[in-house]
């Protein structure tokens, strides 16, 4: 076969070129065209392919992701923004930490194991690239119904995956989410976020400057595996007809990744990069046209150094393969030496493979011919944009009319005791023990919260103990009634649980799981919820530093719900001031802080007990939320408070619950007058949390309460073996702990 | 005087640092050693810590073994030098046969992580001299490779000089035999356990206990001692 260089490319106008097996549209390619004023070869057509996919262009969410950007808080923290591989936040003392949360939904659904795995890599280079040493993970994750046959293939094998990946790495995994819902079978959600920490003078910027600097290539060689993969998968509908995606799922060496961890960490502090960037998807189409594109000049590259697994690829391949474990730096060339002296010392191939031009061209060749000359911003920047048509579905209405407030409620006490045992012991509201401690939570020493906590915190400095908090929430029921309102639920619950921890919300980072683009009624939830979030996020101060969009989620045209999932980031000054949930001291006296409404739309009790999904999610009220926050964190930090646990699905109940199982004791709680036990118990109302007060403090607690105009009402005490709801019902701990724990290994283990 | 413990990093080791800072928080000077090289730079005992050595690929601790670092453990061992292994360290170890037995998968086959009850068999040895014979301690315990085995032969051997140093208790987290979760040689310098005692040194983290401490304030006492 004869290669396809520019100048073939030039005497042969009119060969036919496979651009839509490559996934391009007819209009893309006439650009691509229009843009090179000639055909391209067989190499730009790859990377354009690649790069232009949904995926990795947002083309169809870009229109409406400008909102982060535009109605941006203003917010000092923020010290690198959307665009990057990761956004960094000061967090004070010097130090600056980044963090972002991104999907490998469609690869895990075909391979679990290394789908799964390869999602963490992935997030964690980027973490790396940015400059940071990555400090901790976590996984929000979503799954078919807990007992779909599917689901005991497709979960432990991404159970097995994060773990053996992450743990492997040496990253405690601190918290996530595990949910499940019919709507994800055949879609499941595998989103994984990494927190990196550096001093503010680490950052690095992914650009290419100065010409005569080198581009080197590290870390893993390049194989066949994930040709086209991410941009591929998460860029379609999976579709019974056509044949299976196996081959497109990458393979991941976290042995490799730990060393290259290792490595890089060690050239930064030598400081011998000018740039850097992870090889993710769309492989090294993406690294060099996304440097070149950053950097003042342009790029030349020799492909036919990159070092290969498999002799027999092709340049194309070798362009879009996504071989996980790879960087590309911009080294300056009195520094190469000591660059691959540091890659020898770790075991790390380092190959240089190209140098920074004064041009404005991105060049490639093999073996000496030109193969691909382009002006990198095209392909990196300017792909195509789609104003998707979207419209509000004509089932919407019919939805939210169908209120969740109206469905039939216990009638006696032992009605209501037996329907919160169910509510706790379904699988959304068991206990996930099983799953969290296949990761490990204590590597590197600095896990001062995380799971079943309301937020993962690692200590940052050992002398001062600052230290970081994050959680993760989203909730697709809620979305779905109402996709503005979902978005925002999930912004307010995360910002809850760090505030709940006792520490300050700083910033966001999401990922944003939809159907097909395509389907005028997805694009309308992503609209909504986008504008939701950009909303949300001016209300509250907290700007949105970079994630991740995945669409397709779908099988035929059954989408999964609307599931915008919300990281939020926070700092503490002192880790030793932390709050836990757990209830540990008998005598502390338990306070349902905010306001309990009718609310059950979208609520665990309507799913567990009635199966049932329709009316108005919760009503948002973020000046509450942040009213909320500030009197959370005051009273970590005065030491008035010690266990606080954010109230979201499955209600006050289950906080109560989970909280006495942590902490190993017992709950008396009185239900306050003209409020209706089962509401009380089991309404998701936002912006709550139950605190337990010392007696010692409780006047000073409610002065604070009652001068902030924050509601607060003694619920009862912390005390004895049983939940006890006086009046109603009583449930052993010992009874509660099987109910709670037992659900999920009974199905999966 | 300094006690100076080293801490070997490994190609894929991940608890390095957590137990330089255990050290250091027992006191004592913690020195890093480099698998690729021979000199342990005077240290008075040494830790090969948990993690992923060679990514676990192989078998373990496999590859490690040979590395040029262990020679000059084997060697200073054999001759009464302290030496820890922890998790990958204590595979690492049984690579050796400075200790005897070898790790299988755990019996469930999943990785585990979870707060561990160890009891204390053995207060004896160079590593476990700040505990008391029988005091249960509560560490850290994670690995997918944690399952002790050994032939009866050996078992009843390591029973009968007491050499088991560490059981678990209330649960048996990877179907080791006879509930061994530690080990020691002959003449009590060389321990390997599988649970992780420096991620147990500091009252705010992790499980939030210290029990692990007394590992490192052993080695303190030891060498004074002697």
């Amino acid at each position: 076969m004869t290669l396809d260089t520019i100048k073939h490319a030039e005497q042969t106008p009119d060969v036919q070129q496979p651009w839509a097996e490559l996934g391009l549209k007819q209009d893309e390619y006439e650009r691509i065209r229009t843009i090179l004023g000639r055909r391209p070869t067989g190499a730009e057509l790859a990377m354009y392919s690649v790069m232009w996919s949904e995926h990795c262009s947002y083309k169809s969410s870009k229109v409406h992701l400008r909102q982060f950007g535009e109605k941006a808080p203003e917010n000092d923290a923020l010290l690198v923004g959307i665009g990057e591989n990761a956004g960094v936040v000061d967090v004070g003392q010097g130090y600056a930490v980044t963090f972002k949360v991104e999907s490998h939904n469609h690869p895990s659904y075909i391979e679990p194991y290394q789908g799964a795995a390869t999602g963490v890599g992935g997030i964690v280079r980027d973490i790396l690239a940015m400059g940071a040493r990555p400090v901790a993970v976590m996984d929000p994750l979503r799954f078919g119904a807990a007992d779909h046959p599917d689901t005991k293939r497709v979960l432990p094998g991404v159970v097995a995956g994060i773990g053996g990946y992450g743990n492997c790495l040496g990253l405690p995994n601190i918290g996530g989410e595990v949910v499940f819902d019919p709507c994800y079978q055949g879609n499941p959600l595998v989103n994984a976020l990494c927190v990196g920490v550096m001093k503010h003078e680490d950052i690095h910027l992914a650009k290419a400057s100065g010409a005569g600097n080198k581009v080197i290539l590290y870390g893993a060689r390049t194989g066949g595996d994930g040709i086209g993969g991410v941009s591929v998968l998460a860029s379609e509908t999976f579709d019974d007809t056509k044949p299976t995606k196996r081959p497109a799922v990458q393979v991941g060496d976290p042995f490799q990744e730990k060393l290259l961890i290792e490595c890089t960490l060690e050239i930064f502090r030598e400081k011998l990069v000018a740039g850097i960037q992870d090889l993710g998807g769309a492989g090294l189409s993406c690294a060099t046209s996304e440097l070149a594109s950053a950097g003042s000049g342009g790029m030349r590259v020799e492909l036919d150094t990159v070092p290969l697994r498999d002799a027999s690829l092709s340049p194309e391949e070798i362009l879009m393969s996504e071989s996980q474990e790879r960087m590309c730096a911009i080294v300056e060339p009195d520094k190469v030496a000591r660059f691959l002296e540091i890659c020898e010392k770790w075991d790390v191939i380092a190959t240089v493979i190209g140098e920074v031009t004064d041009g404005e061209r991105l060049e490639i060749f093999w073996h000496g011919e030109q193969i691909v000359d382009v002006p990198p911003r095209t392909v990196a920047h300017e792909g195509p944009v789609y104003e998707r048509p979207y419209a509000r579905p004509e089932w919407q209405d019919a939805l939210q009319a169908d209120d969740a407030n109206k469905l039939p409620r216990p009638a006696t006490p032992a009605e209501l005791r037996e329907q919160v045992l169910k509510v706790v012991s379904a699988p959304n509201q068991a206990s996930k023990s099983w799953i969290t401690d296949q990761y490990d939570r204590f590597v590197q020493g600095n896990t001062v919260l995380a799971q079943p906590e309301d937020s993962g915190m690692v200590r940052v400095d050992e002398e001062t103990g600052l230290g970081v908090a994050v959680a993760t929430d989203g909730n697709g029921r809620y979305a779905k009634l109402d996709p503005y309102a979902g978005a925002q639920l999930a912004l307010a619950e995360a910002y809850r649980n760090v505030a709940a921890s006792g520490a300050k919300p700083l910033a966001i980072s999401d990922c944003l799981n939809f159907g097909s683009p395509e389907d005028p009624a997805v694009m309308w939830q992503f609209a909504e919820a986008t504008r939701g979030l950009a909303d949300g996020c001016l209300t509250l101060g907290t700007p949105v530093t970079g994630g991740n969009v995945s669409l397709y989620n779908q099988t035929g045209d059954v989408a999964i719900h609307p599931t915008p999932v919300v990281a939020v980031l926070g700092v503490i000054d002192d880790v030793a001031r932390r709050t836990p949930i757990g209830f540990a001291d008998e005598g502390h006296l338990l306070y349902l802080l905010g306001d309990t409404d009718e609310e059950f739309g979208g609520s665990a009790w309507s799913q567990t007990v009635h199966d049932h999904l329709g009316g108005l999610p919760p009503k948002v009220d973020l000046e509450r939320e942040r009213l909320l926050a500030e009197i959370l964190i005051s009273a970590s930090r005065d030491g008035m408070v010690d266990a606080a646990h954010d109230l979201s699905d499955g209600g006050l109940i289950q906080a109560v619950v989970e909280s006495c199982l942590r902490g190993g004791k017992g709950a008396r709680i009185v239900v306050p007058d003209g409020i209706d036990p089962f509401v009380f118990l089991l309404s998701e109302s936002a912006g709550r949390a139950v605190v337990a007060v010392p007696r010692s403090e409780e006047l000073r607690f409610k002065d604070m309460c009652g001068a902030r105009g924050l509601p607060a009402v003694r619920i009862g005490v912390v005390d004895g073996d049983a939940v006890d709801v006086q009046g109603q019902f009583g449930i052993p701990l010992a009874e509660l702990r099987e109910a709670h724990e037992a659900t999920i290994p009974g199905l999966l283990a | 005087m300094t006690v100076r413990v080293g801490v070997i990093t490994f190609p894929g080791t991940l608890d390095d640092r957590d137990t330089q800072r255990a050290v250091r928080v027992a006191g004592l000077e913690a020195v890093p050693l480099w698998h690729r090289d021979k000199d342990l730079k005077q240290v008075d005992a040494v830790v090969l810590p948990g993690g992923f050595s060679y990514g676990d690929y192989l078998r373990a601790g496999a590859i490690s073994r040979f590395s040029p670092v262990m020679e000059s453990v084997i060697g200073q061992a054999k001759a009464g030098m302290p030496v820890l292994g922890i998790c990958n360290g204590f595979q690492v170890l049984t690579e050796t046969h400075l200790l005897p037995g070898a790790m299988l998968r755990n019996n469930h086959l999943h990785f585990i992580c979870r707060d561990q009850k160890l009891r204390v068999e053995n207060a004896e040895t160079a590593w476990t001299r700040s505990y008391e014979q029988g005091q249960e301690i509560n560490i850290p315990l994670k690995n997918i490779d944690g399952r002790y085995v050994a032939d009866e032969r050996v078992l009843d051997e390591l029973e009968a000089e007491g050499r088991v140093v560490f059981r678990y208790r209330d649960v048996n987290p990877n179907g080791s035999l006879r509930d061994i979760a530690g080990i020691t040689n002959e003449a009590g310098n060389v321990v390997g356990l599988m649970p992780h005692p420096e991620h147990a040194v500091e009252p705010l983290i992790g499980t939030g206990r210290t029990d692990g401490l007394g590992f490192f304030t052993s080695i303190l006492k030891k060498l004074v001692d002697a």
